[in-house]
């Protein structure tokens, strides 16, 4: 009985000197965070995509607070709605940003671009481009192994098997940036979403002259600045052999894109256009 | 007992077909394509335009920097034009392009084969000026200006001069014909580097494959006390600047140093006799002997080429594309790459042009790492080239520092060893680059 006794009491004893000793150690070396980061980073996705370019959603809820306004923060990945979320949780001013998606800028498929090599290594995009330009004659294009999609944590991106290309699923897609940086040629690029999901981009980056960039591949800018005459709003411009549409001034117009004589310009989510006006009146007479 | 490094290191098949090939010039193109940046470092400005009449020696590109070198025309005639051409690996870079027209030489350069053994006359300085104005550069594949290694740093002493005459790439022949054909003007380039460095002793590293090459150096250097030639075991990679000086004189140069910090300069015995002319003869380094060999090769040959004659040329030389190849590689099977296009022009770093097989140019298939330990065991930098290759696959970039990743001079022996098939040194050149990458952008 005496043991049982004296255990419980040196081992009660024991726990209360731990507990002071624990108590004033706490209380010494109290780090003070805000609990304003907690509530922030409730609101955060929590996807830890480093895609607004903090360290996971924590580090973005502690910029945040931190920060005297949420001018330059923003997580792509929640979007304008989190955003908002956030600004009133801290009660400062909504900061709204055009929701982005990423645009793949290659669109040497299979058929319009002839495979002049044949690569037997490693399987990543990153060795390829430090070996060599490529297994086409292209030096600029999509070298096809799918960094970018290794680097996807939403599940956005796949190989199309059938052009060798990746396709980014737009719905998916959080604009974090993953697959740009993961580019060696840095052929990925994040665009406005544009209205209605709409979208007008250049998809090339060969920076050869027009006929050399023709001959590796069928769907090159070939830098002939017919687009640039075109576009009513100056929205594209040619540099080092290379058309590109600045999507802030561009009104999506399609006109360059029915100009393009490779192709090279793609629109996206548009309606079918119209058929021309000839056979739209062949088609009243029949 | 020979010399060796001891290492790690590996011995793949020699197949030296073109040994003892004697060294045939080739007929000079219709055209010559010179690229700008043949050498480590910042590419050189040209200074020829469009048009200009240019002779053979003539400067046509200026060393931009302190790390660069002068580019000479290799042939007479007319520029046609400066433009991007395609370098062996596919990309473009910036070269002269010029229609040979006859074969004019500047008058200075003296083109008789007589021996100008004096160099009592000519001063360190003096021949340190006429190597960086020759445009020399390293001819045994890293292309490093000569000029650069041989001036000491305030503070470094240079005791020993080695020529790295160790050739020990599978296949290539250049060095070893090189130095039968030319044994005594390579021991006067080698004492005149000795002089511009200052250097106490020449030794001349040799493997033991090369009997005839050792017999005939330590002839020649009979009658100098300060040379001595070394005949060292044959393995894989002892051509290695670091792997040479430890067999040759047992020192080790610290991870991340340079042969100077234990009092040594190496050079390839090609830029010795490449000096020999710079110096005694006036020449440029306009042509090189570059070996054209392979297995199933007709002519596989020893050729003097003029800079910028273009491989098709020297695979003609040859006997001819043989059907079967399945890759053409400038340099050697261990270092050298897969060259896109057989246009592409000889530079001063091309030391062989190799045409293998198609049933041995496909890579072995991949298994999994079965942790036998191979790769460290061959690594002759004494690395642990699976754990890079990890660190690489996942982007751990930064923490490869600790792994001494920039030690690896990318000899390819783990790639070689690993019974897997694994592709080492792929990821490691990856870690390599990326890292270099980082560290620039914290310097900047």
């Amino acid at each position: 009985m005496d043991i049982i006794l004296n255990t419980l009491i040196t081992l009660s004893l024991l726990g209360a000197v731990m507990a002071v000793i624990l108590y004033v150690v706490a209380q010494k070396f109290k780090v003070y965070e805000d609990p304003r980061i907690d509530v922030v980073e409730t609101l955060t996705p929590g996807a830890n995509c480093g895609g607004c370019g903090h360290p996971g959603c924590r580090g973005f809820a502690e910029a945040c607070v931190k920060a005297e306004s949420l001018d330059g923060l923003f997580c792509p990945v929640g979007g304008n709605e989190t955003m908002k979320k956030i600004a009133e949780a801290l009660g400062r001013a909504v900061v709204e940003a055009e929701p982005k998606v990423a645009v793949v800028r290659c669109n040497g498929t299979y058929e319009k671009r002839n495979k002049t090599t044949y690569y037997d290594g490693p399987s990543s995009c990153a060795i390829e481009h430090s070996l060599y330009m490529g297994d086409t004659d292209c030096a600029y294009g999509c070298l096809g192994l799918g960094d970018c999609v290794a680097k996807c944590t939403f599940d956005a991106m796949y190989m199309d098997e059938e052009s060798g290309l990746p396709m980014i699923d737009e719905n998916k897609c959080t604009a974090c940036g993953a697959c740009v940086k993961a580019c060696p040629r840095n052929i990925i690029e994040l665009r406005n979403k544009g209205k209605k999901n709409r979208r007008i981009y250049v998809s090339c980056v060969n920076h050869d002259k027009g006929a050399d960039a023709r001959r590796a591949c069928g769907a090159a800018c070939i830098a002939c600045n017919k687009c640039v005459k075109v576009c009513p709003y100056e929205a594209i411009v040619v540099e080092n052999f290379c058309a590109y549409i600045d999507f802030e001034k561009c009104k999506l117009c399609r006109k360059c894109v029915a100009e393009c004589p490779t192709g090279a310009i793609l629109e996206v989510n548009f309606p079918p256009r119209k058929e021309k006006v000839e056979n739209a009146e062949e088609a009243a007479v029949n | 007992m020979l010399k060796t490094f001891p290492k790690g290191g590996v011995h793949p098949h020699e197949n030296k077909f073109s040994a003892g090939k004697p060294i045939e010039i080739i007929e000079l193109p219709k055209q010559v394509s010179i690229p700008v940046s043949q050498h480590l470092g910042a590419p050189a400005q040209p200074v020829v335009n469009k048009g200009d009449e240019v002779k053979v020696g003539q400067l046509i590109a200026k060393s931009a920097g302190f790390i660069s070198a002068n580019i000479h025309s290799s042939v007479s005639g007319k520029v046609s034009k400066i433009e991007k051409i395609l370098d062996s690996t596919g990309y473009k870079q910036t070269a002269i392009i010029i229609d040979v027209e006859g074969d004019e030489w500047l008058p200075e350069i003296d083109r008789s084969t007589a021996l100008v053994e004096d160099i009592e006359k000519i001063t360190a300085e003096e021949i340190r000026a006429k190597i960086a104005q020759a445009g020399i550069v390293g001819l045994g594949g890293a292309t490093f200006p000569t000029n650069v290694k041989i001036s000491i740093p305030q503070g470094k002493v240079c005791d020993n001069l080695i020529i790295n005459a160790v050739e020990c790439e599978p296949y290539l022949t250049s060095d070893h014909q090189l130095m039968l054909e030319k044994s005594d003007e390579i021991i006067v380039g080698a004492r005149l580097l000795q002089k511009a460095a200052g250097a106490k002793k020449i030794y001349i590293g040799i493997e033991n494959n090369k009997p005839d090459a050792i017999e005939l150096l330590k002839k020649k250097a009979a009658k100098y006390q300060d040379i001595e030639v070394v005949a060292l075991k044959v393995k894989y990679p002892q051509g290695g600047e670091k792997q040479l000086i430890k067999a040759v004189v047992n020192r080790e140069v610290p991870s991340g140093g340079l042969p100077i910090d234990v009092g040594c300069v190496v050079q390839n015995v090609g830029t010795a006799y490449a000096v020999y002319e710079a110096v005694q003869k006036n020449k440029p380094l306009i042509e090189r002997v570059v070996t054209v060999t392979g297995k199933s090769v007709p002519k596989p040959s020893n050729l003097l080429v003029r800079i910028g004659t273009p491989v098709s040329n020297l695979i003609e030389k040859a006997g001819g594309l043989p059907e079967d190849t399945g890759k053409i590689v400038n340099g050697g099977p261990m270092m050298g790459k897969a060259v896109k296009d057989f246009s592409i022009p000889v530079t001063k770093g091309t030391s062989g042009i190799l045409l293998i097989k198609s049933d041995e140019a496909k890579r072995p298939k991949t298994y999994n790492c079965i942790r036998c330990a191979r790769c460290v065991f061959v690594c002759p930098m004494g690395l642990e080239p699976y754990l890079i290759k990890n660190m690489a696959t996942v982007g751990m970039f930064e923490e490869l520092q600790n792994e001494r990743v920039l030690d690896c001079m990318e000899c390819g022996s783990c790639s070689f060893g690993c019974p897997a098939g694994v592709p080492l040194l792929d990821y490691i050149r990856l870690g390599k680059a990326n890292l270099n990458k980082i560290l620039r952008s914290k310097k900047s």
